[in-house]
This record gives structure tokens, C-alpha cells and sequence, in this order.
């Protein structure tokens, strides 16, 4: 049977008779109209916070300083990619400090290094990567195969990665002798430095890996109820243990970078940088809640964390001050990106 | 052709389903009706392959099928519309329909969506909607999700060549009767090339669309008829299928109303659920409320329970006009709800009874802002013997009591809390019979205590017998007042015409 002849069964007033959203009423209108600001929202608060920084000290848009915005966004972004995929869940990581501990770790190790005689170049950012990816599926597996919280497999599994890199450290730093790893920090193309280009990249990877594949899909879905989804034949324990193994890649891409920035790799190369993963998520729009949100979003939230970091430097903030408006940003940034008068329990 | 033969089916303790057989032939549309608790969702999550039976066995075209899961029934042509709407609020129409279904459309795990989507306006097109396949299904009004459900069953025809058996779950219980009438004219045009389960509480409509009914109570087929055959009255006393006794509803002991009026409700309304709701309870007095799923009944007591603000009309209690906007509120002013669901909304499971006598009106036990352990205690004992509530202490934890025994725990917290109102909320569901008697016995004493109760019942002789007045809702407004004094109650029939 044809399209035309299947559509001709109905006489076409009675075609529109279903509220369609091509006449969609004023008040669905209205709730459209509240999520697209809503959804824009961070966009105007970085774009603002810009204009506002660059008014109080021209310095800010320097092309020196614009330059060190993205180099000190590099590590950050990549982080938050990864874990943009788990809170698409509905879920929460936090093993991204040990994921990052184990990575860099292993790239130290494994390349010339001041403490032993390895030297495998290239195939330690290899070996790297994929240590921080098994963490990953270890994390997809402890919460789907033992059924606990993602709050807890992921906390365990933090601290897996932080005893285990800091025992093979012996407890203290070793420092990476390989130049051309270092050169991932110190070379530039274009005046930027190699890892911005490969933060630029892994952001790339993860565009398409959200909007075009259907694991993306499957993780949105999920994100917006994992029954519903799993009765539509979504294999949730797959998708899951696909997300976290690869927000763990993408985590083991930013340990390298930070063991290339860094030179070395110790027991707290990974500190402070979970914060900053799940806050840039949260500011930048994706829901705690899950299936709301994405990767671009996370983008605009690094951008707004880096930007007002490097802002209240330039401004002679004390550091103290900056932790503190980090502190009310994530809470500011949740609180009006919910719905908050639909949540009908907060746990 | 798909059957079921000799399906039985049990949970921990209760038979939900015993030697159920039914058979659902090519291009029919098979109506199947019963009472809460009847057994028509077990059956229809076992053919919708979403729950296994204890035995029995489910055929396609004389062939042994086993389901293990939605996608197993998916496979074999069988798909089903869910009471509770199955899409995804966050995705699109076409990524809805589509959904664990990409295949076709994705090659090494990258998605052609321009495909999917012509592919969904396709299915949409089957049921002659016009519905944007872009549009986030969260912006589509109820009725539309409902027909992109629709659709989304029907892409089974291309992925299996099985003839297609859509299990309509409940369908019109969230959808105006303009819409339910779309919804019917697409069924009938459907059959010919679909077979369908349909599954409603309002027997006129099981009726105006099906061929064949099946007639479920107590997890046992009890009579197929066909639907030209038979009347709604006639269905409804066989899915009822007992007649009245009026000493199991303790008709003796129903003592006439006192004259205090303590709720009275005017024009109350709240949009999209009811309106124009007018009476009264007086002192003493138990109305019952009788009406179908989508009548707003239950939307009215959540009201008057402060848990759904009114939009319309005034409501006054003890005379004075009030708004009620929580039910922290409500309870404030004196009216208690006796919730359907006991385990989730009733009681705090893990805490004592005592705890849970005393949880509504903390303050009577309270010394200088503690809680003195010694008088809740006192307090919950008193209520243990009064209201006959077996439990070896005040200490056990109100999980551990049976049903009928926790819902006195529910009374007696509200007796503390000096409710003179009390909505009864389905207050027997789940309970065995002598528990219900138990539960009858309580609503006469309190009543005749002169505490006003709202009744909401399971079933309608049940509504009958313990009430002094019964109204009847539908589609949201009431329809019928009953007036149902000891020894003159109504008839089920009169009501029923009121309510379907």
C-alpha cells in the first residue's frame, strides 16, 4: 500500500483533528517559549559575563589572554565531555580524579620517565587512554551488574584509581621525560597549543557520538526514563556500560594532557578537577535528572567556569573568594535550570 | 490468530490469574472488562510478553510462543499501547516511534535520521494524523502522544511478518470524549490489518467498538459474549457478580446524619479534572462518590484533601470558607485522608505505630519541644483497643501489621489529630473480606461519632451500602444524587446509568 492511498483513507479536515503542535496553543506556546530561554540561558550568562569582565579589565579580550582561556579549558573539557554522557543518564561519576590519576600515571610510566628504563612513546598515550576506559566499564559494571547507585559504584571506583596510581608512584611524583609528549602542552599550531586542538577534538567525538549515533540516542532516552525505554527494546545495561567506558576514555585523553601540562604525574594530579567537570555540566544546561541537555551544552559550560575563573584572576580576586562564587554558581545554575515546582520529592 | 490457554498466574500469596483462556482472532477487536483487581493487566502484560505465567501456554496461529520480553512479543507482532503513556517526553515524535527499532535506519551505529523521520511520517500516515515528526512529544497535547502510540505499535507490520495484535491498554481513561471518538474511528479502520485487545473500565465504549468481550473477576474469565449480544447492565452484573446483602455492610448500625453541615463545596473545580461541583456532608453523614476512571472523582477527593488547589468554585469547612492549598493545611482544619495506597502514602512503614498514631498531631505529645515517648504510647494503646488494631506492642513497626489492621493505624492517627472530616480513599482495597467487615464496623462507629466521611469505593456496592447519600460523576460533573438511607438504598443499575 502506498503513502497516498493510506492517507486518503481519512478526509483531510479530519487530518488535523489531534492537537498537532502546528497549531499549538498560546499556553503550550508559553511552555515552549519558557524552555527555549531556559535553554539559552547559559549562553547569555557567558556572553555577559564576557562583555562585563572585558569592561572592568580590557585586558580580558587580548589575544594572550583569550589564548590561555582556552589552554586552561583544554583538560576541563575534555573531562566534562565524559561525564556530559553519564548525567545524560540520569546518572552521576565521580571516579573522573582517579580516571584522570590512573591515565596519567600510565603515560608517565609507560613513556621515558626519571624512575624506570620504559620507553614506549606513543603507545603509552594508548595504553593511557584505555586504562582509564577499563575504569570506565569497571564503573558501567559495578552499576549495572551489582545494581548499586552510579553515586556509589563511581565513588568506589574514584578511589580504586587514586590508591592504585599512587602505589605505582610509590607515593611520590615521577616526571615525564618524553619531549615529544611534552610538546602536547608546549608545541603550538596556530598559537594555540596541541591540547586545545585535542580538547577541540574529543569535543568533536563527542558531538557525533550524541547526535548522530544511536548509542546518543539511546543515552537520551534513558536519560528521560530507562522503563520506557527499555520497553521500547533499549537495552539499558548495554548502553550503560557503553557510557561510562566512555566518559572514562575521555577522561584518560585528559589525564594525558594534564600529565603532558603538568610534566609529571603524582597522587594529586586529579584534585579539584571532578568539581570542575560536573559544575561546567550543571552550568551549561544538561539536567541532574538526565535526558535534558548534552554535550554542546557542556561546552558553553567550561567556557563560562574558565572564563570566570581567568576573569576574577585578572580582577585580583583573592582564590579563597573565587572557590566561594564556584560554590554559588553550581547552586545558582541548578536552581534555575529546574523545574523545581514540578520536582514533587528532592533527595 | 493469537491464544492463550489455561493461563495461570500468582503473586506472593494472591492468584492473580487462574486458567484464563482466551483467544483473539485475525482483524478482531476483542474487548476484555473487569473490575480492579480482575486480572486484565496481568493478562495483558503476559501476552504483551512483559511477564511470564506460572503455566498454561500462549499460541500464535496454532504454533507455541514463548515471550521473554516486550521486544520477544515486539517480534511476533504483538504490540501494545500502555495505560500510562510509553514515550519518551525529551525525544522527538519520529525518534518515539522509531525507538530500539533504528535498525533499518542505522548503518555502523550512525543513524540516518532524515530516513527515520519520512519513515515515521509513513507510520503516522497509516492512522491518518498529521503530526510533526520533528516536535519534542513533551509539546504534544495527551491525544496526539496517544496516536503517535498508535503509530509506533503499527511499525510492527513492516518488521515482522506476523499478523499484528495491538493490546489497547485502558486507552480512553486520559482522553474527551472528541478524541476517544478519533481514537474509535481509527480502530475500526485499522482492523483490516490489525487484530485489537482493548481494555476499559466504561463498558458502553467496550461495547461500541468491539466484536467480542471477555468478561474478567478474580483473576477468572467468567463470560464471553458477543458485542452485539449483550447491554452494558447486563455486563456489569457479571463483572460484579454478586448480589447485595445488606447485613454485610452493618446496614443496621447506619444512624441517620446529625443537621451540622461541616464541608460544603459550590461550583468547586479544578480545570482539566472537574467542575461545577456542589454538596455537602453534615455531621455523621457518609457520601459516596461513584464514577468510572476520568469521572474527576478521585481528583475531587485529592482536592479536598489540600493536595490538588481547587481553580474554581469556594469550598467552606465548619462554615468558614477556605482554600486549600496543602494538605499540611487540610489537616489543620480538621480533615484526614485515608489514602489509596497505604504503603506509599498512608503510613511511614519503618517507623511504630505508636509513631504513626501520633505523626499528625505531634504537638499532644510533645513536652517543651520533645516528644515524650510515655504519652505517645499511652496515646497509641488507648487507640489499639478502641479500634481493635492487633499487634502484639505499640512498638512494632507498621510494616509488619496486615493490611486491615494498618489502615486502622491510618484512622487512629487521624482520630488523634481530631479530624471531624475523613476521606476515605478506596479504604478496603487489597483487603481480605474479614478485614473489610472490620473496616465497615469503624466507618459506622465513626459516623456515628458524627465525623463526615467521603467515600470512594472500589466497587459500587460497597459505595452503596455503607453511604447515606451516593453522587454520581462523570466526564468530571455530577451527574446523579442518590439519597440511600438504612433499608432504602438504591438500585447498582440506576447508578450505573448515571455514571457511564
Amino acid at each position: 500500500m502506498t503513502l497516498h492511498s493510506e492517507q486518503a483513507e481519512f478526509p483531510p479536515q479530519s487530518r488535523n483533528a489531534v492537537g498537532a503542535p502546528r497549531r499549538p496553543s498560546l499556553a503550550a506556546w508559553k511552555t515552549t517559549a519558557a524552555r527555549r530561554m531556559r535553554a539559552f540561558a547559559p549562553v547569555f550568562v557567558l556572553v555577559a559575563l564576557c562583555i562585563l569582565i572585558a569592561i572592568a579589565n580590557p585586558n580580558f579580550i587580548e589575544l594572550r589572554n583569550l589564548i590561555r582561556i582556552a589552554n586552561a579549558a583544554a583538560v576541563p573539557l575534555t573531562l566534562a565531555m565524559g561525564t556530559t554522557f553519564v548525567i545524560l543518564m540520569g546518572s552521576i561519576d565521580l571516579s573522573a580524579e582517579g580516571a584522570v590519576a590512573i591515565a596519567a600515571t600510565t603515560l608517565v610510566l609507560l613513556a621515558a620517565n626519571d624512575s624506570n628504563a620504559s620507553n614506549f612513546g606513543w603507545w603509552a598515550v594508548l595504553a593511557a587512554v584505555c586504562a582509564s576506559g577499563f575504569m570506565g566499564f569497571l564503573s558501567g559494571n559495578i552499576q549495572t551488574g551489582l545494581r548499586i547507585p552510579s553515586f556509589m559504584a563511581t565513588l568506589g571506583v574514584w578511589f580504586i584509581g587514586l590508591g592504585v596510581s599512587t602505589y605505582l608512584l610509590g607515593g611520590s611524583a615521577v616526571r615525564l621525560m618524553d619531549p615529544a609528549l611534552r610538546g602536547l602542552a608546549l608545541t603550538r599550531f596556530l598559537e594555540l597549543p596541541l591540547s586545545v586542538w585535542i580538547a577541540l577534538a574529543a569535543l568533536a567525538v563527542a558531538i557525533f557520538i550524541q547526535y548522530f549515533t544511536r548509542l546518543g540516542l539511546h543515552i537520551v532516552a534513558i536519560g528521560g526514563g530507562e522503563d520506557l525505554a527499555e520497553l521500547s527494546g533499549v537495552n539499558p545495561r548495554r548502553v550503560r556500560i557503553a557510557a561510562f567506558t566512555i566518559a572514562g576514555l575521555f577522561y584518560g585523553v585528559a589525564g594525558v594532557l594534564a600529565a603532558a601540562q603538568l610534566g609529571q604525574s603524582n597522587s594529586v594530579i586529579g584534585d579539584g578537577r571532578l568539581f570542575a567537570a560536573i559544575t561546567a555540566v550543571v552550568v551549561g544546561g544538561t539536567a541532574l535528572t538526565g535526558g535534558e541537555g548534552g554535550v554542546i551544552n557542556t561546552l558553553v559550560g567550561v567556557l563560562i567556569v574558565t572564563v570566570l575563573g581567568n576573569g576574577m584572576v585578572l580582577l585580583g580576586i583573592s582564590p579563597y573568594i573565587q572557590q566561594t562564587v564556584q560554590g554559588l554558581m553550581i547552586i545558582a545554575a541548578v536552581a534555575s535550570s529546574l523545574d523545581r515546582l514540578r520536582l514533587k520529592i528532592v533527595k | 490468530m493469537l491464544a492463550a490457554q489455561s493461563i495461570s498466574k500468582s503473586f506472593t500469596g494472591v492468584q492473580a490469574l487462574r486458567d484464563v483462556s482466551v483467544t483473539i482472532g485475525g482483524n478482531e477487536v476483542v474487548g476484555l472488562i473487569g473490575e480492579n483487581g480482575a486480572g486484565k493487566s496481568t493478562l495483558m502484560r503476559i501476552l504483551s510478553g512483559t511477564q511470564s505465567p506460572d503455566s498454561g501456554t500462549l499460541t500464535l496461529d496454532g504454533k507455541p510462543l514463548r515471550l521473554r520480553s516486550a521486544r520477544d512479543a515486539a517480534r511476533n507482532g504483538i504490540g501494545m499501547v500502555f495505560q500510562e503513556q510509553s514515550l519518551l517526553l525529551n525525544l522527538t515524535v519520529a525518534e518515539n516511534i522509531y525507538l530500539g527499532q533504528e535498525g533499518e535506519f542505522t548503518r555502523f551505529g550512525l543513524v540516518n535520521w532524515r530516513a527515520m523521520r519520512k519513515a515515521a511520517l509513513r507510520q503516522l500516515g497509516k492512522i491518518g494524523v498529521d503530526i510533526d515528526v520533528t516536535a519534542r512529544t513533551a509539546d504534544l497535547s495527551f491525544a496526539a502522544r496517544q496516536m503517535v502510540e498508535l503509530a509506533k505499535a503499527l511499525t510492527l507490520e513492516d518488521s515482522t511478518n506476523c499478523p499484528l495484535t495491538i493490546l489497547l491498554d485502558e486507552p480512553t481513561s486520559v482522553l474527551a470524549r472528541a478524541d476517544i471518538d478519533i481514537l474509535f474511528t481509527r480502530v475500526r479502520s485499522l482492523k483490516a490489518r490489525a487484530s485489537f485487545v482493548f481494555v476499559s473500565h466504561r463498558l458502553d465504549e467496550v461495547l461500541q467498538v468491539s466484536d467480542r468481550v471477555y468478561v474478567m473477576k478474580d483473576g477468572l474469565i467468567v463470560g464471553e459474549y458477543r458485542a452485539d449480544k449483550v447491554t452494558a447492565p447486563q455486563l456489569h452484573e457479571i463483572m460484579v457478580g454478586r448480589g447485595l446483602h445488606s447485613g454485610y455492610y452493618k446496614e443496621a448500625q447506619q444512624t441517620p446524619p446529625r443537621p451540622a453541615v461541616l464541608l460544603e463545596a459550590a461550583g468547586l473545580g479544578v480545570s482539566g479534572a472537574f467542575r461545577n461541583v456542589d454538596f455537602s456532608i453534615r455531621e455523621g453523614e457518609v457520601v459516596g462518590i461513584a464514577g468510572v476512571v476520568g469521572s474527576g472523582r478521585e481528583e475531587l477527593t485529592r482536592s479536598l484533601g489540600g493536595f490538588l488547589p481547587q481553580t474554581s468554585g469556594s469550598l467552606k469547612i465548619n462554615g468558614n470558607a477556605v482554600r486549600l492549598a496543602s494538605p499540611e493545611q487540610a489537616v489543620k482544619l480538621g480533615v484526614g485522608t485515608v489514602p489509596r495506597e497505604r504503603r506509599t502514602e498512608g503510613l511511614v512503614m519503618f517507623l511504630s505505630i505508636a509513631s504513626n498514631i501520633t505523626l499528625a498531631n505531634l504537638g499532644s505529645v510533645m513536652a517543651n519541644g520533645i516528644i515524650d515517648h510515655r504519652r505517645e504510647r499511652s496515646v497509641a494503646k488507648e487507640w489499639l483497643k478502641r479500634l481493635r488494631i492487633k499487634a502484639p506492642n505499640v512498638d512494632v513497626a507498621c510494616r509488619k501489621l496486615s493490611g486491615g489492621n494498618q489502615q486502622k493505624v491510618v484512622l487512629a492517627r487521624w482520630m488523634t489529630a481530631g479530624s471531624r472530616i475523613l476521606i476515605l480513599d478506596h479504604p478496603t482495597r487489597g483487603l481480605d473480606v474479614g478485614a473489610k467487615e472490620e473496616v465497615y464496623e469503624l466507618v459506622r462507629e465513626l459516623s456515628a461519632q458524627g465525623v463526615a466521611i467521603l467515600l470512594l469505593s472500589d466497587t459500587l456496592e460497597e459505595t452503596i451500602g455503607l453511604s447515606h447519600q451516593v453522587l454520581t460523576m462523570r466526564d468530571g460533573e455530577i451527574t446523579a444524587r442518590f439519597e440511600a438511607a438504612a433499608g432504602q438504598k438504591p438500585a447498582q443499575v440506576d447508578l450505573l446509568r448515571a455514571m457511564v
